[in-house]
């Protein structure tokens, strides 16, 4: 029977036909596959035509970043000396200059701290980050503060700039998964004073916007406080802050918990592991990692929201540019200002997206479910 | 009924809701001994042998396992799951951990083995699964019949005394069958005290000490093999034998 059938000769292997590799041919299939495609191409050059040359006439060929004062600048284009004279002032507030080297040195310090989370033969990550988060605090205010062995005291209120919008964001991502995850497993719990607890807590937090929680925080916090305590208006933010980010994170990790099959949580408990250890050890990993792009969301919204911490009297970054775009010197040069704000923000948030992505992809490498 | 049973289950009574699922459930299953439970879908089969190990609770009667009685007390409840493997439909194995992360994990954190040891046992076991090089996958990336294996090598990793199958089979494609079954055959051969819901007749006949019939939360009838399928004393199990063996 077999040797009616043709034996299966092997086809040789061929190059692929010319017409679908090379850039004209990428060009082809990607933007001139179909008539509709074409218009739309086409469409989107002229667009861009439009736009783009007026842009980069403004910021490039008619910008000015030579000077010192607003008499360099012209209308016909930016006017980045201002954003020059007044880096600073962006990056640290009204941090005394010559005081300036302790954030940077607080910068370095953080960044320290984070590397050995990303070294894959440390396995006590767990452990390891919580003593950095109650580690981190008294050092940053040890070394930012000062007032102690010859170092200058800076109070809080002179913080500024990206320094504290990246110090308010840190603090509020940090505290916001460790409170989520508290909150939310709270919520699912079958006790019910905690649960009650916890849900009125989400919803109300989640029900208010930010600018409200940060205001009850201003006005209610010292309610809570014996007389004659103060609590400074940074310490409060945070605390608001984290309240609020943590209420929001509880929800996403929520809908990470509710996606575990049950048989998981089954299989923990048959094999006698306590319930901590099958939340740390079974569920919390997969309940994350399934929601990491929401995670790194709420960060990103909270990393904007900080913005809000300007009703407190505090300057972020943008309340700095506000406080540049007021000031006489730089009156009229608003944009430049706004433009190189958003542009620090941009930068954070977009690196935040990307590290995401390639958290995601690394995760999902090991298993398809 | 000896007092040296493994398992004793007294009158056994549980509700969901106002739905009774237990009806009076009588058991007394001996050191070494297998049982085979079967019973049309929904007859409370599963819902017994989770309250063996406490993933359900019962509301009267008297469950007691390897000397221990299962009540509230959460002692009790770790003691006795300590010594009891289970074995699901549907696999249940941790999606995030490799194959042998998945073994090791209760002996590390239960036993408190330490890690190399625990190492050394899940190899064994699954060498004696003989699936061996897969040690290093992710469940995922397995079939059905190999997860299954790995779902009874890491019940076995906690040397336990009594083993629980629910349906192990029923969620496989038909070629995987053979090499679970076969699997719990040596299981059972080795003196493995064992309680399996299945609906694998051959297994029962060639394993089973005895057989237990339950429908609508009660057990109807309970026999030795032979006498089981030669002899069935209900109509229920009459009704229930022809509709397994009809396909
Ligand atoms: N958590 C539950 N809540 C309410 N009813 C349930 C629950 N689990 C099972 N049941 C019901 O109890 C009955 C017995 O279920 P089960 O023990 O799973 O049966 P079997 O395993 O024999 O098919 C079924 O009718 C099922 O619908
Ligand atoms: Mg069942």
């Amino acid at each position: 029977m077999a040797t009616d059938i043709a034996p299966h000769a092997t086809a040789a292997e061929l190059p692929p036909p010319r017409t679908s590799v090379g850039p004209l041919a990428w060009l082809k299939q990607n933007l001139f596959a179909t008539p509709k495609d074409t218009v739309l191409t086409i469409l989107v050059v002229l667009f861009l035509l439009w736009v783009v040359p007026p842009l980069l006439r403004w910021a490039i060929f008619d910008a000015t970043i030579s000077g010192t004062t607003r008499d360099v600048c012209t209308f016909d284009g930016a006017c980045w000396t201002v954003i020059k004279m007044r880096f600073g002032q962006l990056i640290y507030g009204l941090y005394p200059p010559e005081a300036r080297w302790r954030v940077n040195l607080m910068a370095v310090l953080v960044v320290l701290s984070l590397v050995p989370l990303f070294l894959p033969w440390l396995k006590q990550k767990l452990l390891y980050g919580a003593g950095v988060l109650i580690v981190m605090p008294i050092v940053a205010s040890l070394i930012l503060e000062g007032g102690w062995g010859g170092l200058q005291q800076v109070e809080t209120n002179l913080w500024g700039g990206l320094f504290l919008t990246l110090l308010i964001s840190f603090v509020g991502i940090a505290a916001s998964l460790p409170i989520g995850i508290l909150l939310a497993l709270g919520r699912r719990s079958n006790m019910p004073i905690i649960k009650a607890l916890c849900v009125t807590l989400i919803e109300i937090v989640r029900g208010v916007p930010l600018i409200t929680v940060l205001f009850m925080a201003s006005v209610m916090l010292p309610l809570f406080f014996p007389p004659g305590w103060s609590i400074d208006k940074l310490t409060r933010a945070l605390i608001g802050v984290s309240i609020f980010s943590g209420a929001y994170m509880a929800e996403v990790i929520r809908g990470g918990l509710q996606a575990i099959p049950k048989g998981q949580y089954e299989a923990a408990n048959a094999m006698g592991l306590s319930y901590w250890q099958s939340m740390g050890l079974i569920i919390l990993p997969q309940a994350l990692r399934l929601v990491i792009p929401g995670i790194v969301n709420t960060f990103i919204g909270l990393f904007k929201d900080t913005s809000l911490v300007l009703i407190m009297g505090l300057y972020d970054l943008l309340g700095i540019a506000r406080m540049i775009v007021a000031s006489p010197e730089w009156l009229g040069r608003s944009i430049e200002t706004y433009v190189a704000a958003g542009f620090g923000f941009w930068i954070f948030c977009y690196a935040m997206s990307r590290y995401s992505q390639r958290l995601e992809r690394k995760l999902h490498t090991g298993h398809k479910h | 009924m000896s007092s040296g049973a493994m398992i004793q289950l007294d009158q056994v009574n549980k509700w969901y809701g106002q739905f009774h699922v237990l009806r009076n459930v009588n058991l007394s299953v001996e050191k070494g001994q297998k049982v085979v439970v079967c019973g049309p879908s929904g007859s409370g089969k599963s819902t017994m042998i989770r309250c063996i190990n406490r993933l359900e609770e019962h509301q009267q009667g008297r469950i007691v396992v390897n000397g221990i009685e299962l009540t509230s007390d959460v002692k009790n409840v770790d003691a006795i799951r300590r010594e009891v493997g289970m074995v699901f439909q549907h696999f249940n194995l941790f999606p995030h951990l490799t194959v042998l992360e998945n073994l090791t994990l209760a002996p590390i954190w239960v036993r408190k083995t330490p890690k190399t040891e625990a190492e050394e046992t899940a190899r064994h076991y699954l060498e004696r699964v003989r699936i061996p090089e897969q040690a290093d996958k992710y469940p995922g990336q397995l079939s059905g019949g190999q997860q299954q294996r790995v779902a009874i090598a890491r019940a076995l990793c906690m040397k336990p005394q009594i083993m629980l199958f629910d349906e192990p089979t029923s969620a496989l494609d038909p070629e995987m069958v053979k090499e679970v079954l076969d699997t719990m055959v040596s299981l059972a051969n080795e003196g493995m005290t064992m309680i399996c819901v299945t609906h694998e007749m051959g297994f029962a006949k060639a394993v089973a000490d005895f057989v237990v019939f339950m429908d609508k939360g009660e057990v109807v009838e309970q026999a030795a093999p032979t006498e089981f399928f030669g002899n069935p004393r209900s109509d229920r199990t009459r009704l229930f034998l022809s509709q397994i063996l009809a396909h």
